[in-house]
Formats: C-alpha cells, sequence, structure tokens
C-alpha cells in the first residue's frame, strides 16, 4: 500500500485507508481509482492531478 | 497573431493555462511572472516543515519544464508596469508586449500591521515560496516563532511549526482562532487541540510593537504582555493585487471586478484568483480559482461560459484538530451544532432549516463531501 499526494493542493491519498466517504474503499490502489475521480480538495481531475508517491 | 498573455505564475495562471491547452493547442501563449515562474504548490508552505519538505523541494516544476508542458512562452521575473487597453499593449521591463486577450492572474499581496519599534522590519510575510524560503533561513536552527494572526494560514503554520518542534505563540485581536470562519464551540476545539501540542495563545489583544534584542526580536502586546521570539511571521489576511489594474482604468472594488465570465470593466481584460472579485465575491481559495480556470479557458476557447461555484469546502491544514468549512452566504441564518467525542459537525441553517453553510471539525470532517453534495452553490 502506498500513500500519494496532490502537486496542486498537498491532499494525501493513503491507500490502505481509501476514502469510504466518497466510495472509495479502504485498500484501493491509485490506478484503481475512476479516471473521472476528482481530488477532493482542489478539483483537479485525475488525468492532471500528477501525484506523487510520497517517502515511505 | 497576437498572443494570450497571463500576467501571473500562481495557481491561478498555470491552472488556466493548462486548462486553455486541452481546449485549444495553436493559440500563442505567454505567461509573465515577477518571481522565477516555478510551479509550486501554494498550500503546502503552510505544512511543509512537518512533512520534511524544504522551499526547494516544494518548487516541483521549473519554468522551461512549464513552458514545455504547455507549449508557452514563459518570461520570468518581469514586473508588468501599466497596460494600454486601448491599444492592448502591456509594458514589462520596459518593453511593450501586444496581447489579444489579457489575464490578469496577480494574486493578493500579505496585509501589513502597523507596528512600532526597531523589529518591525524584521516581521516576515509569506505568500509565495521565495518569502516561504526566506522564512525557512531565518526559523532554521532557532526555537520560537511568533505568529501574528490566527485565521486559516496562522492556524495551518501554528500547527506545522508546533509540530516540528518550534515553541509558537499566536497573537490575534478575535477571541477565537478561525473566528470568523468557525462558531464558538467549534473554534474552542481547534483552540484547545494547538493549545495541547504547545502553541500558546495571546487572544483578544494585537501586536504592538516589535524590537530588536541581543539575542532576536521582542513582542509587545497591547495588554502589556511581552515575550521573545526568534522570528515573527505576519498572517493576518491577504489583500488582492488591484494597483495595476486601477492604473489602467479598470473597475477595481476589494478585488479586480469581473462578471461571471470573469471578464473586467475592460473588454479582452480577464482577472482570476487571488486578485479578481468574481460576481462581488473574493474567495482566496485554490476550489473557486479551479471553477474559474476551467469556465475561462472555455471563453478564452470561444466557448463563452459563465463560471458556476458549487459549494466549495475550505480544508484548513491543522493536522492536531482537521477542520473543514464551507462559509455560509451572507443570509439569516444560525449554526446548529452536534457535538460529539471527537468533533463537532456544525450546520448553519435558514429559519426553515435549509443547510446554508457548514463546519466540520476533527472526526466530523470524514462528512465533508456528503455535506458538500447537499450545501447550495455560491454562483449556480
Amino acid at each position: 500500500m502506498k500513500t500519494w499526494q496532490c502537486v496542486v493542493c498537498g491532499f494525501i491519498y493513503d491507500e490502505a485507508k481509501g476514502m469510504p466517504e466518497d466510495g472509495i474503499k479502504a485498500g484501493t490502489r491509485w490506478e484503481d481509482i475512476p479516471a473521472d475521480w476528482s481530488c477532493p480538495d482542489c478539483g483537479v481531475a485525475k488525468a492532471d492531478f500528477e501525484m506523487v508517491e510520497m517517502a515511505a | 497573431m497576437e498572443p494570450v498573455v497571463i500576467v501571473g505564475s500562481g495557481l491561478a495562471g498555470y491552472t488556466l493555462a493548462r486548462e486553455l491547452r486541452k481546449l485549444d493547442s495553436v493559440t500563442p501563449l505567454t505567461i509573465l511572472s515577477r518571481d522565477d515562474a516555478s510551479f509550486y504548490s501554494k498550500p503546502m508552505l503552510s505544512n511543509a516543515l512537518a512533512s520534511g519538505k524544504s522551499a526547494a523541494q516544494i518548487a516541483s516544476v521549473s519554468a522551461q519544464q512549464m513552458a514545455a508542458q504547455l507549449g508557452a512562452n514563459i518570461i520570468a521575473d518581469i514586473e508588468v508596469e501599466a497596460i494600454d487597453t486601448a491599444s492592448r499593449t502591456l509594458r514589462a521591463g520596459g518593453a511593450a508586449i501586444r496581447y489579444s486577450k489579457l489575464v490578469l492572474a496577480l494574486g493578493a499581496d500579505p496585509i501589513e500591521l502597523p507596528l512600532e519599534g526597531d523589529g518591525a522590519s524584521e516581521v516576515m510575510r509569506v505568500n509565495d515560496l521565495a518569502a516561504y524560503a526566506r522564512f525557512r533561513a531565518a526559523i532554521e536552527g532557532k526555537k520560537t516563532v511568533a505568529l501574528l494572526g490566527a485565521g486559516l494560514i496562522g492556524c495551518e503554520f501554528a500547527n506545522d511549526l508546533a509540530t516540528a518542534g518550534y515553541s509558537v505563540r499566536v497573537v490575534d485581536l478575535a477571541p477565537r482562532p478561525l473566528g470568523r470562519l468557525l462558531p464558538e464551540a467549534a473554534a474552542q476545539r481547534v483552540q484547545l487541540a494547538l493549545a495541547a501540542i504547545g502553541v500558546v495563545w495571546h487572544l483578544g489583544t494585537t501586536a504592538r510593537a516589535v524590537s530588536r534584542t541581543a539575542s532576536g526580536l521582542r513582542v509587545e502586546l497591547a495588554d502589556g504582555t511581552a515575550f521573545a521570539a526568534d522570528a515573527v511571521l505576519s498572517a493576518i489576511g491577504l489583500r488582492p493585487r488591484t494597483q495595476l489594474a486601477q492604473c489602467a482604468g479598470l473597475k477595481v472594488q476589494r478585488g479586480i471586478v469581473t462578471d461571471r465570465l470573469l471578464q473586467t470593466s475592460a473588454t479582452d481584460v480577464y482577472a482570476l484568483g487571488d486578485c479578481a472579485e468574481v460576481d462581488g465575491q473574493s474567495l482566496p481559495y485554490v476550489l473557486p480559482l479551479m471553477q474559474a480556470a476551467r469556465a475561462l479557458a472555455k471563453t478564452l476557447a470561444g466557448t463563452a461560459t459563465p463560471v458556476v461555484y458549487p459549494a466549495m469546502p475550505v480544508v484548513v491544514k491543522t493536522p492536531a484538530m482537521p477542520v473543514v468549512v464551507c462559509p455560509p452566504p451572507a443570509f439569516p441564518g444560525s449554526w446548529k451544532l452536534q457535538q460529539e467525542a471527537g468533533g463537532i459537525e456544525a450546520r448553519f441553517e435558514d429559519q426553515n432549516g435549509k443547510l446554508l453553510g457548514f463546519a466540520l471539525v476533527g472526526a466530523a470532517t470524514a462528512r465533508k463531501q456528503a455535506l458538500t453534495k447537499v450545501a447550495p452553490p455560491l454562483i449556480g
């Protein structure tokens, strides 16, 4: 499981936790998140959303 | 063909450029920046310490890389001195630059508190990456930081600095942190949580003077309290940068006035982001800027598209007590609070019980998406 951070706003997506309140189950890998998903904090679309992998 | 010229390379300018390029890859695009034009995440500035990032690490993409990605001519380190809307010409760095359409994405300036004392000029303000780098250099190896302002940015910095081991004092005239955003009980949770990680609050008073001492700075408050600090950071608010627009004869109120097409009072001159007052609203947050950039990109590409502001929650990055707030519009109403062990859900409702806005603190922030879906749009 990895942790990802939005380069625009700093939002952190933790694969282990997912975002159950947003319909993304715990354990969902970044590549399995739908393409039409957007960052919940800044609204950047997944396609633009250069997620950077954070150091473990 | 004269280029579309964007003045400003912050999140507003670069997001617009990126959105425009999705729709139009051929129109020449010029971006002018008063700094080095690297792309960075401004929201990260106030939580970089705890995440172990230096100022240089926050600058994720250089101007050259951005120019290549966007197919744009990016000119760094240039000040725009004047705009002549009649001849569609800018004067910048002593040269004339013609535009077909001009977009002002100028940002905002931190408001300066009038202070007495020979240390007043040492007070730092951070609203861009270069200023942040100077702040980091100033606190390197130091221990105590005084923050002026307990709003969103002040609270985020307080949390970040305290987590990184600094001794932090926060001064604000308001009786509670985040006082303009949160109802009393919710603000109190934030106050207590930050106090628990070591933040010392000086609320209901203001800084009067900052003076130099042999070992650093001394801050004196209006209530007579005084304390030593290695650095003082002021975060009392932002003022839209409007002077350039005003001198060009554009209509200016709090920000550069635009309609819902982001058009200013001058033809083919647009404004967005922190410098703009869109349909009467000046909202210096990321989500409004994204909405504006997407709408304006369509308009510039030939399809006039009024901006829509849905309910846009603002996330306050205070890990000690996370906060999400969707500020209610200026309608009559009242806060209804639901207190729970790990947090507070506060709903701002009108007299008929209709949700107008909300504030979530602590564990209740998990309900952000659910409440955002039912909150009304700001500009529908």
